[in-house]
C-alpha cells in the first residue's frame, strides 16, 4: 500500500486540515448552552423526567419480582396463588412502562428538537444582523457549517443526552442500593468491576475517538479533493494531469485507509474489554454467590435477581460514556455558534437613530480614513460633495477606493475617521433600515436565488404587484427574454444554473433595483465579458435606471464613464482628480492618459 | 434478490474474501459462546447449587472465564477483519472511481452534477461499505444467534420454548410495520435538512444582495419556514418512534411475563428446574433483540444495493477515447491547424453547434474568434483539443488528422485558457505549475510576469507560496485569468487558446499581456475568443461565428469596412466611443 513514487516536493493540493485535539471542561459554555433549556423547564422538561422516573422505576422492580419474590417465594413454597398475583403484577408495570416510554420518547424528541430549533433561528437571525466585515472575513461554506453541522450536532446532546444522564444516574444507583439491601458482602465483591467498566467507557473510548477523529480530518480531505476534482477537470484535462492527480488520490486514499484500519483495531477492543469485565462480575457471582449460598447467607432468588442486575449494569455505564462524547462533541460545537454569537455588528444603530423619509440625495464625505485591517489604508481622507441626482463615475485600478466609497455609502461598514453624510445628516445616526430602503446597490455578480423569475425580481420590493415586477422588467428591456422562457416570470432559476446568461442576469438586477425604488443608486459595473448585442441593452437600461436618481457608479465602460456628471479618478485611496469628461480631457491629466492610452492601445497592436 | 450487483462488484471485494472467512469463522465462536452463558447460569444453579456440589464451583468459574478470553479474542477478530473487509474494499473502489473521474470523457461531465457525483462517491461508497463491514455478518449472524437460541430453548423445554415463540410473529409484524412507515420519515427528514442547507447557503452567498436592499427580515422568515419544517418532519419520526418502540418493547416484556407464568407453573410442578427458568430469560431476549434490529439489517441490504447500482452506472461509463493506456511519449507539433468541412452536434442536442467550418492557422499565426454566446467560438477549441469527436468533417494538425495523435500529445501542445479561470486548492506556483509539474522557478516567475501576474502575486503575504482556494485566499476574477494564462504559457505550447481569458482584465492590463503573448507566439498558433475588438482585431485571420456558422471572415482591416457587416456593427457599437471621447475637444489619437 505504500506509494512507491517518492514524492519529489510537497503535495500538489492543499487542504485545511485541523488538529485533533480534546478541550478542556468548560463548564461555563456548558451552562450557557443549557439555557437554551429555560423556556422548557416549567413544561416539557420536569414531564419528561416524570415518564422518565416511571420507566426507570419499572426496569429496577422486574428483577426483584422475578428473582426474589418468584423464585424464593412463589416457587419455592409452591405457592400458584402468589404466582399469579405476580404474573398480573408484573404485567401490570409493562403495561405503565410502555404508557411510559412512549411518552418519554415523544417528550424528549420535543425538547430536543425545540430547543435546536431555537438555537438555529437565533444563530441564523444573529447573522443577518452582522456587518459586512464579518462575511469578509469567512467563506460562506465555513459559516454554513456552523448553522447546519454544529447545530445539529447538539440535537443528540438535547434530545437524548440530558434525560438519559439522569435516567442511567438513577438506574446505576437504584441498582447498587437495591443489591446492598440484599446482600452487602456479594454486592462489594461485584462492585470490583464498576472501576473497569468506567475505566474502559471513559479511557478506551476516548482513545477511539481521537482514532475516529482522524478518520474524519482525512475523509475530509478526501472528500475535499475529490469535489475539487470534478469542478476542475477541464482544466485536468487541457493539462493532461490526470496521472499526476491520481498519484496524489492514491496518497489520500492510502492514508484515509491507515487511518481508518487503526481506528478499527482500536475500535474493536472495545466489546471484548466490556465482556471481559462482564464475564469478570459473572464469575465473581457465581463463586461467592454459591458461596453465600452454602453458608445459607443468600437464596437462590437473591441469586437469580443479581444475575438480572448484572446483566443491566454495563448499559447505563456506556450511555454514560456516550454522553460525555456527546457533551465534548456538543463543546466543540457550541464554541463555535457562541463564537458567531458573540460577534458584534460593526455598524452600531444609535438608539434614538434618525429615520429617513424622504431624501434629496445629497452625499458628503468629509475628511474620509478607512481601513479594512490595521497596516493598510483604503480610503485617505477622502472629501466628495455628490449633488441630489448626480451620476458620478469613480474610475482607478483594482484597489485604488472605489468600492469602498460606495460601501460607505450603504453604511456596510463605518469610516474610520471623518464622516460620510447623506442630506446633511451624519450615517451614523441614522437608522439602518431607513437608509438601505434609499440606498440601493447593485452588484456586480448578480446574485440568483432559487425561486423563478418573478420572485426574483420581487426581491426588491416584496410587496410589489406582479404588475409592477412586469412594468420593472419592462423598463430594463427584460421582459422580452423573460417571456422567451418555457414558463416566463414563473421559470424557476437557480444560483448556478445556466437558465440565464450574464447578460440576462444584470438586467434582472436591474429590474430588482428598480423594483426598490431608491433615492441613491450605488451601481458596480460587470466587468464579464457580455456580447456586444447584450451589452446595449445594458447601456439602455442603464439610463432608465439612473433616471431621477442619485447613483454612483463604480465604472469599467467608458460610455458609461463619459455620460456621468462627475468621473472622480483615484489611486491608492486618495482622489487624484474630478470633473465631466471635458473639463478631465481638457485638463490632460491622469484621465487624459487614461482615455489616450486605452485607444492607443486599441490600434498598436 | 438482485445479488447481480453484488457479484458485478465482486473485484472490489472479493480478492479480500480472507478477511471475510476470518471474520465468519470468528463469528461462529462468538455466537456460539453467547449462547452457553446461559447454559451456564443454569448449571450452576441446578447443578451446584440447588444439589449441593459447591466443589465444581471453581471449574465452572475457570471454564466459564476461559471460554469468555476466547470470546474476547473471537469478537475482535471478527470485528476487525470484518472492518477490514470493508475498508479494503472500498480502497480499492475508490481507486477505480477516481481514475474514472479522471478519465471519463467530457460529454459525462456537460451532463453531470457535481452534487449528484460527490454523493455517489461518498454515501454510496458508505453504504456499500456499511454492508459490507456490518451489514452482511449481522444476516449471518441473526441466523447463528437465533439458531443456537432455539436449539437450546428446545433442548429444554418443548412447551415452554413453543410458548415465548408465540410472541414473535407479533414482534415481527410490528417490526415490519414501523421499518415501512419509520423509512419515508427519514427520507423527509433528509430532504428537509437538504433544504435547509440550500436555504442557508443561497442566504449566506447572497449575503450582500439581501444586506443592500436590506431583506434581513424577509430572509428570516424565509428561513423560518424551513426551519420549523424541519421540526416537524423531526418530530414525525419521533412519533413513529415513540409509537413503535415502547410496543416492541412490550411484546418481548410480555414473552417473559408469559414464561414466567407457564415457566413457574412447570417449576413448582417439577417439569422444568429454576436454572432452566432463569436461562430462559436470557434466551428468549437473544431472539427478540435481532428481530428488533431485522429491518435495520434488511434496511442496510436494500441500501447498499441502491448503492452499488450507482456506483456501477459510474464505473460503466466508457473511458475517454485512449483511457488510461495512453502513450507516455509526446511529439512536438509545428503548429498548423486545418479543419475542413467541420460540423459538430454535442450529445442530447438537436442542434448542430458547429456548421461546415473550414480554416486553416499557419504557425506564427492568430485566428480572432469572436460572436454571441452560444455561436459556437468554444465548440472549435474544444474540438481542436479533441475533447469531443466532430460529426463530420476533417481536424488536421501539421497535416495529420488528429486521430493519428495520442491524446497526450495534442493535449502537452496545446496551452487553454478557459473561459471559468479555475484554480486549484494550492500555492500559487503550483497552480502556474499544474500543467508542467517540474517547472523551475525562475521559468514559473518568467511565465507570471508575461502574464502580467508577478506584480500582484509580489504583494501578496506569502507571495508565489500564497494558499489559494477553499479556506485560502480569495483573488479577483482579473487576477484569476491572470495566473491561468501563466499556467497556460508555462507548457511552452505550440498552439495556445484563450477563451475569453481576458475579460475581467483591465484594458490596458490585457494590452500588456497581449504583447507579452506576441513575443511568446512569435512562431506558435494562438486562437483568440474575445467579445471586444480590441482583444482580437491584431489577428491574421478573424471567423465571426453566428449559429454554429462562419458568417464573415478575414482581417480587422477587411471586416470593418464590410460597410452592413456583422463585424462592422460589433466594431461601431464598441467604437462610437472613441469619437465621442474625442470629438469635444477636437483631438484625435
Amino acid at each position: 500500500m505504500q506509494n512507491d513514487q517518492q514524492t519529489k516536493k510537497t503535495p500538489r493540493f492543499k487542504y485545511s486540515s485541523e488538529q485533533v485535539i480534546d478541550k478542556p471542561f468548560n463548564w461555563g459554555q456548558i451552562i450557557r448552552l443549557f439555557q437554551y433549556m429555560k423556556p422548557y423547564s416549567k413544561n416539557l422538561l420536569p414531564k419528561a423526567i416524570i415518564a422518565m422516573m416511571v420507566s426507570t422505576a419499572v426496569r429496577l422492580v422486574v428483577p426483584i419480582f422475578i428473582g426474589v419474590l418468584t423464585f424464593d417465594h412463589a416457587i419455592k413454597n409452591k405457592d400458584t396463588n402468589l404466582l399469579v398475583t405476580l404474573i398480573v403484577a408484573i404485567a401490570g408495570l409493562y403495561l405503565l412502562s410502555w404508557g411510559a416510554n412512549t411518552l418519554r420518547i415523544k417528550w424528549m424528541n420535543y425538547l430536543g428538537q425545540y430547543v435546536i430549533y431555537d438555537i438555529r433561528q437565533h444563530l441564523f437571525k444573529h447573522i443577518q444582523r452582522l456587518s459586512h466585515r464579518f462575511f469578509d472575513q469567512r467563506s460562506a461554506g465555513s459559516i454554513l457549517v456552523r448553522i447546519i453541522n454544529d447545530v445539529n450536532s447538539l440535537q443528540d446532546l438535547f434530545t437524548n443526552g440530558v434525560i438519559n444522564v439522569l435516567m442511567d444516574v438513577i438506574l446505576l444507583f437504584g441498582i447498587i442500593v437495591i443489591m446492598f439491601i440484599y446482600s452487602p458482602e456479594l454486592t462489594l465483591a461485584i462492585m470490583v468491576i464498576l472501576p473497569l467498566m468506567f475505566f474502559i467507557s471513559t479511557s478506551l473510548r476516548k482513545k477511539i475517538r481521537r482514532s475516529w477523529q482522524v478518520v474524519r480530518i482525512k475523509q475530509a480531505k478526501l472528500n475535499s479533493h475529490l469535489n475539487e476534482s470534478i469542478q476542475g477537470i477541464r482544466v485536468t484535462k487541457s493539462y493532461t494531469q490526470e496521472e499526476e492527480n491520481m498519484d496524489f488520490f492514491n496518497g489520500v486514499n492510502n492514508e484515509t485507509y491507515d487511518s481508518w484500519k487503526t481506528a478499527t483495531q482500536q475500535n474493536a477492543l472495545f466489546r471484548p474489554f466490556v465482556e471481559m469485565s462482564n464475564a469478570i462480575g459473572t464469575v465473581i457471582l457465581l463463586w461467592f454467590g454459591s458461596y453465600l449460598i452454602q453458608g445459607g447467607a443468600l437464596d437462590i432468588g437473591v441469586f437469580v435477581t443479581f444475575a438480572f442486575y448484572l446483566g443491566m449494569f454495563w448499559e447505563p455505564i456506556s450511555r454514560l460514556g456516550q454522553v460525555y462524547n456527546q457533551l465534548l462533541v456538543g463543546m466543540a460545537s457550541s464554541e463555535r455558534i457562541f463564537e458567531f454569537l458573540d460577534e458584534k455588528p460593526n455598524v452600531h444603530e444609535k438608539d434614538n437613530a434618525y429615520s429617513f423619509s424622504t431624501i434629496k440625495g445629497e452625499i458628503e464625505f468629509k475628511n474620509v480614513e478607512f481601513s479594512y485591517n490595521a497596516d493598510r489604508k483604503a480610503l485617505k481622507g477622502i472629501d466628495l460633495t455628490i449633488q441630489g441626482g448626480q451620476t458620478v463615475a469613480l474610475v482607478g485600478h483594482t484597489g485604488s477606493g472605489k468600492t469602498t466609497i460606495a460601501n460607505l455609502v450603504s453604511r456596510f461598514y463605518d469610516p474610520t475617521s471623518g464622516a460620510v453624510e447623506i442630506d446633511g445628516k451624519d450615517l451614523k445616526d441614522v437608522n439602518l433600515a431607513s437608509l438601505r430602503e434609499k440606498v440601493s446597490v447593485v452588484l456586480q455578480d448578480t446574485f440568483i436565488f432559487s425561486g423563478t423569475i418573478k420572485e426574483n425580481i420581487r426581491f426588491g420590493r416584496p410587496s410589489a404587484s406582479d404588475e409592477e415586477v412586469q412594468n420593472a422588467a419592462k423598463a430594463v428591456g427584460a421582459h422580452a427574454f423573460i417571456e422567451r422562457l418555457s414558463n416566463g416570470y414563473e421559470t424557476e432559476v437557480e444560483e448556478r444554473g445556466n437558465v440565464l446568461s450574464v447578460g440576462e442576469r444584470q438586467l434582472l438586477s436591474f429590474a430588482r433595483a428598480l423594483l426598490a425604488d431608491p433615492d441613491i443608486l450605488i451601481l458596480d459595473e460587470a466587468t464579464a465579458s457580455i456580447d456586444t448585442e447584450s451589452e446595449q441593452k445594458i447601456q439602455r437600461a442603464l439610463k432608465t435606471l439612473l433616471n431621477g436618481r442619485t447613483a454612483i457608479i463604480i465604472a469599467h465602460r467608458l460610455s458609461t464613464i463619459r455620460e456621468a456628471d462627475n468621473i472622480v479618478v483615484l489611486d491608492h485611496g486618495e482622489i487624484m482628480e474630478q470633473g465631466s469628461h471635458a473639463e478631465l480631457m481638457e485638463a490632460e491629466g491622469i484621465y487624459y492618459h487614461l482615455v489616450v492610452s486605452q485607444f492607443k492601445m486599441l490600434d498598436a497592436i | 434478490m438482485g445479488l447481480e450487483t453484488f457479484k458485478r462488484l465482486k473485484d472490489f471485494y472479493w480478492p479480500y474474501k480472507k478477511y471475510f472467512y476470518w471474520s465468519i469463522l470468528t463469528l461462529i465462536l462468538v455466537s456460539g459462546i453467547t449462547v452457553i452463558y446461559p447454559m451456564v447460569l443454569q448449571f450452576t444453579i441446578d447443578e451446584i447449587i440447588i444439589k449441593g456440589e459447591y466443589s465444581t464451583v471453581p471449574y465452572v468459574a475457570i471454564g466459564f472465564i476461559l471460554l469468555m478470553v476466547i470470546k474476547g479474542a473471537a469478537t475482535y477478530t471478527h470485528q476487525f477483519y470484518g472492518d477490514l473487509f470493508g475498508i479494503r474494499s472500498v480502497y480499492e473502489l475508490r481507486e477505480s472511481l477516481y481514475e474514472k473521474l479522471q478519465f471519463l470523457p467530457f460529454d459525462y461531465y456537460d451532463n453531470a452534477k457535481t452534487g449528484d457525483l460527490m454523493s455517489r462517491l461518498t454515501a454510496d461508497v458508505e453504504g456499500f461499505r456499511f454492508f459490507l463491514s456490518f451489514g452482511f455478518s449481522q444476516l449471518i449472524n441473526f441466523v447463528l444467534i437465533i439458531g443456537f437460541s432455539l436449539s437450546v430453548m428446545f433442548f429444554y423445554s418443548v412447551p415452554l420454548a413453543l410458548i415465548t415463540l408465540c410472541m414473535m410473529p407479533f414482534l415481527a409484524i410490528v417490526v415490519y410495520k414501523f421499518d415501512k412507515e419509520v423509512h419515508p420519515a427519514f427520507r423527509g427528514i433528509r430532504k428537509s435538512m437538504a433544504n435547509l442547507n440550500t436555504k442557508v447557503q443561497e442566504n449566506i452567498s447572497g449575503i450582500n444582495t439581501v444586506k443592500s436592499l436590506s431583506r434581513e427580515d424577509f430572509e428570516i422568515n424565509k428561513f423560518d419556514t424551513s426551519n420549523e419544517d424541519y421540526k416537524s418532519q423531526y418530530l414525525t419520526t419521533s412519533h413513529i418512534w415513540a409509537k413503535y418502540f415502547p410496543v416492541m418493547e412490550l411484546i418481548g416484556n410480555l414473552s417473559v411475563v408469559l414464561l414466567l407464568a407457564y415457566g413457574g407453573y412447570l417449576v413448582i410442578q417439577g417439569n422444568l428446574t429454576a436454572g432452566e427458568l432463569v436461562a430462559f430469560f436470557s434466551l428468549v431476549w437473544y431472539i427478540m433483540g435481532p428481530i428488533m434490529n431485522l429491518g435495520f439489517i434488511m434496511n442496510t441490504f436494500s441500501q447498499s444495493k441502491a448503492s452499488g447500482e450507482r456506483l456501477l452506472e459510474v464505473l460503466d461509463e466508457q473511458f475517454e477515447m485512449e483511457g488510461k493506456d495512453r502513450e507516455l511519449e509526446t511529439v512536438r507539433f509545428h503548429g498548423e491547424v486545418k479543419f475542413k468541412n467541420v460540423t459538430h452536434r454535442y450529445k442530447n442536442e438537436k442542434k448542430e453547434a458547429l456548421k461546415d467550418i473550414s480554416f486553416i492557422a499557419k504557425p506564427g499565426q492568430t485566428i480572432g474568434l469572436i460572436g454571441a454566446t452560444g455561436s459556437g467560438k468554444t465548440s472549435i477549441t474544444q474540438l481542436l483539443s479533441r475533447f469531443y469527436n466532430p460529426e463530420s468533417g476533417k481536424i488536421k494538425i501539421d497535416g495529420k488528422p488528429l486521430e493519428d495523435y495520442s491524446l497526450r500529445t495534442i493535449r502537452k501542445n496545446i496551452g487553454t485558457v478557459l473561459q471559468e479561470s479555475f484554480l486549484f486548492s494550492s500555492t500559487i506556483k503550483d497552480n502556474i505549475s499544474y500543467g508542467n509539474p517540474y517547472a523551475e522557478m525562475d521559468d514559473i516567475i518568467n511565465a507570471a510576469k508575461r502574464a502580467q501576474a508577478h506584480d500582484f502575486i509580489m504583494e501578496l503575504p506569502d507571495g508565489y507560496d500564497t494558499i489559494l482556494g477553499e479556506r485560502g485566499l480569495g483573488l479577483s476574477g482579473g487576477q484569476k485569468q491572470r495566473i491561468s494564462i501563466a499556467r497556460a504559457i508555462l507548457i511552452d505550447p505550440t498552439i495556445l487558446i484563450l477563451d475569453d481569458a481576458t475579460s475581467a482584465v483591465d484594458m490596458e492590463t490585457e494590452f500588456r499581456i497581449q504583447k507579452a503573448l506576441k513575443e511568446v507566439m512569435s512562431d506558435r498558433t494562438t486562437f483568440i475568443i474575445a467579445h471586444r475588438i480590441s482583444s482580437l482585431k491584431h489577428a491574421d485571420e478573424i471567423l465571426v461565428l453566428s449559429n454554429g456558422k462562419v458568417i464573415e471572415r478575414g482581417t480587422h482591416e477587411e471586416l470593418i469596412h464590410q460597410e452592413s457587416g456583422a463585424y462592422r456593427k460589433i466594431y461601431d457599437i464598441q467604437y462610437q466611443d472613441k469619437d465621442k471621447v474625442f470629438q469635444m475637444n477636437g483631438q484625435g489619437v
